[in-house]
């Protein structure tokens, strides 16, 4: 306990003395400093879950999500396609017992687990790969959208079955219940210090990826519309907005992001169905430049193996499948058949990735905000050859805003909003996965929860500070690492995962899990 | 005879259990359902956090329906020298109503009218007036 109150206190003291420096510099100084030293200190670690395979310059770690969901695909043979139609189903709630009614249903855990991934993945880290790998990257992307339901299916069966359920009513689930219970009940070793791993990766995450990255795109996406200013000012606005939902219980704030957010969505894939009905004669070239690139990679940097490894890696990013931050969301479900949350959590990179994913990349693609070299055909690499050169020379969520900007002119004042929510929501989601993990590792209680999530809210500004390089190498790392031990453990658990299947299969077959009349 | 009472915990709720008290102590051999839903859908948004809590915050609202709304006024029934009990359920107002009289086999459901008025009703029409609507059993509201 100690231990955390010094953290804590040195954390205050970091924010204390940043804040005075900025009276004597000029403020982009301060965004400058915090991002070099976020840069050198996260570097090493960054570095690790990033190394390519020796002799390649392929990352392990991509290998390692894209093996994990191929192996839980063939281990439950396409689980995914076999009982996509049962798990609308359950959404539906045709297998709802209605003496539940009231508690979590499968629609609500699918929707809070989504309202935590649906986000900058979407729009950004589509941009992203897109920028970096060309359309090729889409083609990747996909294909990891729909093995990454298998793994998804996995991990939040787990999380349901081996859940806590306290006496006052709560639940707390995620990999590192699954882990540390499952191991024992397998009578494997290592499952606790595994778990404990899990958890602490799991905190970094919910800063980097669920927090930083978020920070710092909701940061540029404002700037784009009322100019430059530092990002600690977005930071801090920011950070006083979660503070106020997850310390001060302001649930209002959250009700009413709740309700929005689900409208953001679903106007975003109206808009990107727009743009593309406006150019429908282009969608077939899309497409042909989408598998082109997939395969030659149309001149990006690194060839096709680029395109790969950028699809993969956004994909992972957006859809969450295997690093196990799902099976924390998912836990809370009323359910007699663990299973079935598995069943409607693989749904999830399938609305994510495979849906939204693909409509950012086609509106980007369509819209030719990336430069084609008109004789090659092949695309133009911007100065220093690391990503495809693009009209106004835009990145990330600026990308995707010009390239919804060349079809609606309004639209990125409506995408900056729909980004800010997103960010928001997502944000909101992160704390309570980093809590769980931090909880799981400190136990649960009122001042260390309180710790947590105040250094929660001081990443929020330090993030919005930073600029994306940093930002975003920390972000997938932390994620990855998740995935690192999550996926390892799955392979221990998946036997479970299996018995259950099977059974419930035989049951479904037989006629015994029968629908409810409502 | 079988009569469900639907109750929102509101002052009026006490006309339609007067109502139904006359009503009923008219009949010989009556049966009572006092009913009251806490107005819930399966398709709305929660955050991660109130999904945990969910479990422990319904038993809660059971409880407060119980002790607020629901015992009272089958202790008040009984009092009168009738058979009463309650029923409790989470979901649509007007449809879990219906549902319930069905279950039952009830001949009637007695109602109060809405208090409350402004732009939703306006709008999505009050749980009373989609009971009046879509109900399969005769509903009586009281004024």
């Amino acid at each position: 306990m100690k231990n955390i109150y010094s953290m804590f206190l040195m954390l205050c003291a970091v924010a204390a003395s940043a804040l005075p420096a900025q009276a004597q510099d000029a403020a982009p100084s301060l965004d400058a400093r915090v991002n070099e030293a976020f840069a050198n200190f996260t570097g090493p670690f960054v570095g690790f879950i990033f190394a390519p395979i020796p002799g390649t310059s392929f990352p392990w770690i991509v290998m390692w999500l894209v093996i994990g969901a191929t192996v839980f695909t063939v281990y439950f043979a396409a689980v995914q396609f076999r009982f996509f139609g049962h798990a609308i189903g359950l959404v539906k709630g045709d297998y709802s017992d209605p003496n539940d009614a009231g508690e979590v249903s499968h629609f609500q855990a699918l929707a809070t687990a989504l309202s935590g991934t649906v986000g900058l993945g979407n729009i950004a880290g589509v941009a992203v790969a897109v920028g970096i790998g060309g359309p090729g990257a889409t083609f990747w992307m996909i294909l990891a959208g729909l093995l990454g339901m298998a793994s998804k299916f996995t991990e939040c069966t787990l999380g349901v079955k081996y859940r806590n359920e306290y006496p006052d009513g709560t639940v707390s689930g995620g990999p590192m219940y699954y882990i540390s219970k499952g191991f024992d009940e397998l009578g494997l070793p290592g499952g606790k210090i595994l778990a404990v791993l899990f958890s602490v990766f799991c905190i970094l995450g919910a800063l980097g990826g669920g927090n930083m990255f978020q920070a710092n795109q909701a940061h540029v996406q404002i700037t784009q519309i009322t100019g430059d200013f530092p990002g600690w000012i977005t930071g801090l606005i920011f950070a006083a907005v979660v503070f106020a939902v997850i310390v001060g219980g302001i649930k209002s704030i959250a009700k009413v992001t709740e309700k929005v957010v689900p409208f953001m969505g679903v106007m975003y894939v109206g808009a990107a169905l727009i743009v593309l009905l406006v150019n429908f004669d282009m969608i077939g070239w899309a497409f042909g430049q989408i598998f082109a690139g997939a395969f030659t990679g149309l001149g990006v940097a690194g060839g096709f193996v680029g395109a790969l490894i950028q699809g993969f890696k956004r994909a992972a990013f957006s859809n969450e499948a295997g690093v196990g931050s799902a099976a924390i969301a998912h836990s809370a479900v009323k359910t007699k058949e663990p299973i079935t949350e598995g069943f409607v959590s693989l749904l999830e990179p399938l609305i994510d990735t495979v849906v939204i994913c693909t409509m950012t990349a086609l509106v980007i693609i369509i819209s030719q905000q990336l430069i084609v070299d008109q004789a090659t055909g092949n695309y133009v690499l911007n100065e220093a050859g690391t990503a495809i050169a693009t009209v106004d020379g835009n990145s990330g969520v600026a990308l995707t805003s010009a390239a919804f900007g060349s079809a609606i002119s309004w639209f990125p004042f409506v995408l900056a909003i729909a980004v800010i929510l997103f960010a928001f929501s997502t944000m909101i989601s992160w704390s309570y996965y980093g809590l769980k993990a931090w909880t799981y590792l400190f136990g649960e209680g009122k001042t260390t929860e309180l710790v947590f999530k105040i250094i929660f809210c001081v990443f929020i500004v330090i993030g919005a500070a930073a600029s994306l390089g940093p930002v975003i190498d920390f972000s997938d790392a932390a994620i990855f690492a998740m995935a690192v031990v999550n996926i390892f453990c799955l392979y221990f658990l998946m036997k479970v995962v299996r018995k259950e299947l099977d059974s419930y299969s035989a049951r479904l077959k037989a006629g015994e899990i029968k629908k409810f009349s409502h | 005879m079988k009569l469900v009472i639907g109750l929102d915990g509101q002052s009026t709720g006490d006309k339609a259990l007067d109502f139904a008290k006359d009503l009923a102590s008219k009949t010989s051999d009556c049966e009572l359902i006092v009913v009251y839903v806490i107005e819930w859908s399966p398709f709305s948004f929660q955050t991660a956090e109130e999904n945990a809590e969910r479990h422990k915050r319904r038993e809660e609202e059971i409880a407060v329906a119980k002790d607020r709304v629901l015992n009272p006024a089958v202790a008040a029934l009984k009092e009168a020298g009738l058979s009463a009990r309650a029923i409790v359920r989470h979901g649509d107002v007007a449809d879990t109503i219906d549902q319930i009289a069905q279950e039952e086999g009830a001949q009637q459901i007695i109602v109060a009218r809405t208090s409350a008025g402004g732009l939703t009703s306006r709008i999505f029409g009050s749980s009373t007036a989609n009971l009046v609507m879509n109900a399969r059993v005769p509903v009586t509201v009281v004024a």
